[in-house]
Order: C-alpha cells, then sequence, then structure tokens
C-alpha cells in the first residue's frame, strides 16, 4: 500500500458527511490543509504586523520583507495601476507558498496538487483579469489580441493563435502549479519505495537521491508559488496597460 | 560470501519490488470527482477568509509599519543632517574665534611690549638727565673745590708756618712776610702740589 506513489493524493472525509442540497461539501483532509496554511499565513502575518518596532524582529522582519518582494514583484511587472489588486495577489502567493511547502512535511496532503484546486484558482483569475480588462478599455481590449506590426496576410493567423493562447491561460496556469507538485511528490514517494523494497544494503542510493529530492522539491515548492503569482501579474498588466 | 548474499538480497529486493507495484490500482485521485464540489467550496472558504483578513486588517498595519518606519528613519537622517550642519557652523564659529582671540592676543601682546619699551626708554632717559646732571653738579663742585684748593692750602702753610715759627723761635713773625714767601713758593712749584 504504502508503495502506491498515488494514495498521497487520495482525498478523504474528517468527520460527518456535509450536504447541501445535491452537493457533498464534507470537510476533508484537503481542506483541513487549506485551513491549516490559511491560519498559519494568518498567524505568521499577524505577529509580524503587531507592533512597529525601528529594529524589527525576526517575525517581523520576515512579513516585511515577504511585503515588500510581493509589491517590488507586482510593480516590477504590472506597474503602479497594479495597487488595487496587491492584497489579492498577496494572498494568492502566500496561499499557494504555504500549501505547498505544508506538502513538503511528510504525512501531509499537498493542496495544489490537486488540479481542481488550482483550475479554480486559475479560473478566477482568468474571469478577474478579463472583466477588469473590459471594465478597463471597453471593447478596446479585444485589441490584445491584434498585435501591431503584423503582415495585413498573417492577420488572421496570429488573431486565432492570440485568442487561443488567451483562452488556454487558465488551463496552462493550473496545470503547471498542478503537474510539477504532482510529479514532485509522486518521484518522492517512488524513491522512497525503492529505499524500503531495497532494503539496507541497495536502499542508499535511493535514500540519498531522495534527500537530494526534497531540496529540489522545496525550491520548486517556491518557484511554482512565485511562477503563479507572477504569471498572475502578467496577466493583469495585459488588463491594466493594453499595449501590445 | 558478501557477494553472494548481496546479490540474493538484491534480486529478492527487485522481486519484491515488482510484487508492490503489481498491486498499485492505477488512476489519479486527482480526477475522481467525488470531492470535487467539497475542494472547491473550502478553497472559497478560506482563501475567502484569507484574503478578507489579510486585505483588511494585516496589509494596511504592515503597509503603515514600513512607512512610518521609512519616514521615521528619513527624519532620524534630516534630523542628523541637521545636526551635523549646526556643529559644523559651531566648529567654525569656535575656529573664528580662536583666530580673533589669537589676533587680540598679538596685539594686545605687541601694546604691551610698545608701552613697555616707550616706559623703558622715557625712564632711561630721565635717569640719564639726572645722572647727567648729578655729574655736572659733581664735576663744577670739584672745579670750585679745586679752585678754591690753593688759596685754603696757601692759607694753612701760612697759618702753620706761622704757628711753626712761633714755637721754634718764640716769637712773632710777620703773617704778611710769610704768606709773602708761600706765595712765591706758590708760584715756583705751584704745578708739582696741585697738579695743574
Amino acid at each position: 500500500m504504502a508503495a502506491n506513489p498515488m494514495t498521497q493524493f487520495e482525498v478523504y472525509r474528517i468527520g460527518p458527511e456535509i450536504k447541501v442540497g445535491a452537493f457533498d461539501i464534507s470537510f476533508t483532509n484537503a481542506s483541513l490543509f487549506m485551513v491549516i496554511s490559511s491560519l498559519a499565513i494568518l498567524i505568521v502575518f499577524n505577529l509580524g504586523s503587531k507592533k512597529n518596532s525601528i529594529l524589527p524582529n525576526k517575525i517581523q522582519l520576515l512579513a516585511e520583507l515577504s511585503y515588500s518582494f510581493v509589491s517590488k514583484m507586482i510593480s516590477d511587472t504590472a506597474g503602479s495601476k497594479a495597487k488595487p489588486y496587491f492584497s489579492f495577489i498577496f494572498s494568492l502567493f502566500m496561499f499557494v507558498l504555504f500549501c505547498n511547502m505544508f506538502g513538503m512535511i511528510p504525512y501531509t496532503f499537498t493542496v495544489t496538487s490537486h488540479i481542481i484546486v488550482t483550475f479554480i484558482l486559475a479560473a478566477f483569475i482568468f474571469i478577474g483579469v478579463t472583466v477588469i480588462g473590459f471594465i478597463k478599455h471597453g471593447f478596446g481590449y479585444l485589441k490584445l489580441f491584434v498585435p501591431s506590426g503584423v503582415p495585413i496576410v498573417l492577420l488572421p493567423l496570429i488573431v486565432v493563435i492570440e485568442i487561443i493562447s488567451y483562452l488556454s491561460r487558465p488551463i496552462s496556469l493550473s496545470v503547471r502549479l498542478f503537474a510539477n507538485m504532482m510529479a514532485g511528490h509522486t518521484m518522492m514517494k517512488v524513491f522512497g519505495g525503492f529505499v524500503v523494497s531495497l532494503g539496507i544494503v541497495g536502499g542508499w542510493l535511493p535514500l540519498s537521491f531522495s534527500v537530494a529530492l526534497t531540496g529540489l522539491e522545496i525550491l520548486v515548492a517556491f518557484l511554482q508559488a512565485y511562477v503563479f503569482a507572477i504569471l498572475t501579474c502578467i496577466y493583469l498588466n495585459d488588463a491594466l496597460n493594453l499595449h501590445h | 560470501m558478501f557477494k553472494k548474499i548481496f546479490l540474493y538480497s538484491l534480486i529478492t529486493n527487485f522481486f519484491f519490488t515488482k510484487k508492490i507495484f503489481a498491486a498499485e490500482s492505477g488512476g489519479m485521485p486527482q480526477l475522481d470527482p467525488e470531492f470535487w464540489i467539497s475542494q472547491i467550496f473550502w478553497l472559497v472558504l478560506t482563501f475567502g477568509v484569507l484574503y478578507i483578513v489579510l486585505s483588511k486588517l494585516i496589509l494596511p498595519k504592515i503597509s503603515t509599519n514600513l512607512e512610518l518606519r521609512k519616514s521615521q528613519i528619513q527624519e532620524n537622517i534630516e534630523a542628523a543632517e541637521k545636526q551635523r550642519e549646526s556643529s559644523e557652523a559651531k566648529l567654525k564659529e569656535f575656529d573664528g574665534i580662536i583666530l580673533k582671540s589669537k589676533i587680540e592676543a598679538k596685539n594686545i601682546f605687541k601694546d604691551a611690549r610698545e608701552k613697555v619699551i616707550k616706559n623703558i626708554n622715557s625712564k632711561k632717559e630721565i635717569l640719564d638727565k639726572q645722572i647727567d646732571d648729578e655729574i655736572k653738579k659733581a664735576e663744577m663742585e670739584i672745579d670750585t673745590l679745586r679752585q678754591s684748593a690753593p688759596e685754603k692750602i696757601n692759607k694753612i702753610a701760612v697759618v702753620t708756618s706761622t704757628e711753626i715759627l712761633k714755637k721754634l723761635i718764640g716769637a712773632e713773625v710777620n703773617n704778611s712776610s710769610i704768606s709773602a714767601i708761600v706765595d712765591d713758593l706758590v708760584k715756583k712749584n705751584g704745578d708739582k702740589y696741585y697738579g695743574h
């Protein structure tokens, strides 16, 4: 059982079954880790913003560095117009980062390794960005699909490609995160299984590989959260500053 | 022996691995829609709460904290700059005062020296004059004494001669004749006696 690398992604109910109409909204292990991640974020940042000292303590420094990191990321990619969306992108980045990082602890559940979670996030971003684009530019937002400086002959083809690439944004955004998390965790589980099955004689090689993979996966966990947030910023930039 | 055990364990291990992997059921739990609605619900709930609390309560606080720190640091830097400037000005002032007082001290010294020299000179002149006067007076006195000396000596000589003669001879000798002799002697040997 332990050797099946996919069992770690199984969702199971914790507590009673809760049904609202025809929908099952039971509390599951996935829900548990969403709650844990959110609570952890809130606790860390609440502690980090509680008192303002000129020389910040460690947790305050952490909170303020994260704040300025995300703030810089947004202003670098989406400009000053993206300021109202700072809170959302900050929450998004922290949520994905904490879910990824909690998934790195053994015997935990990785929320972001489920396509439905990442897809809902990506779809929300996609719809939100599109709505913002149409509100800011009206139908002029459709100019996004017509790049300037393209020969007339190629224009129909380019427009079709642009529309497809625009529509595939939520899919690429969600699949990137989900696939990275799933692949990494599966690989670690497979190598962990090898350690057990090869025993004390041959298990050292996959064990050392597992250790190296853990480091890599922590990097990937951070990187994917960063990529998720920065792609959101780039999409937002398209919607806010329409220059194509 | 060791080699044999190693190979044996390796083979059996692979056998076990194969057996374990053969038992796995295919498919990804992610594609099982049983808990999709639940996951969406809890995602929206937790993320929504996270977003609201962060954006309404925590992030503004961090923002004001950062801003406050920035302005405070800026203020401190400005205050330090001001203080530095004022201290520089004070240093300059101090240098000026020192320079001024040095010049003043020099002037005072010079004045005092001049005064002292003047004083010394005037006193010296007065003293010189006094000394000259004294010398002149003394010279004059000496001169008068010198001039009057031969007459007195002559008189003394006349008187003593008469007295001596009286004692020796026991008779009165005419004063005028003795003085005539003395005058004669003085005329003859006066240079020898008075150094004229």
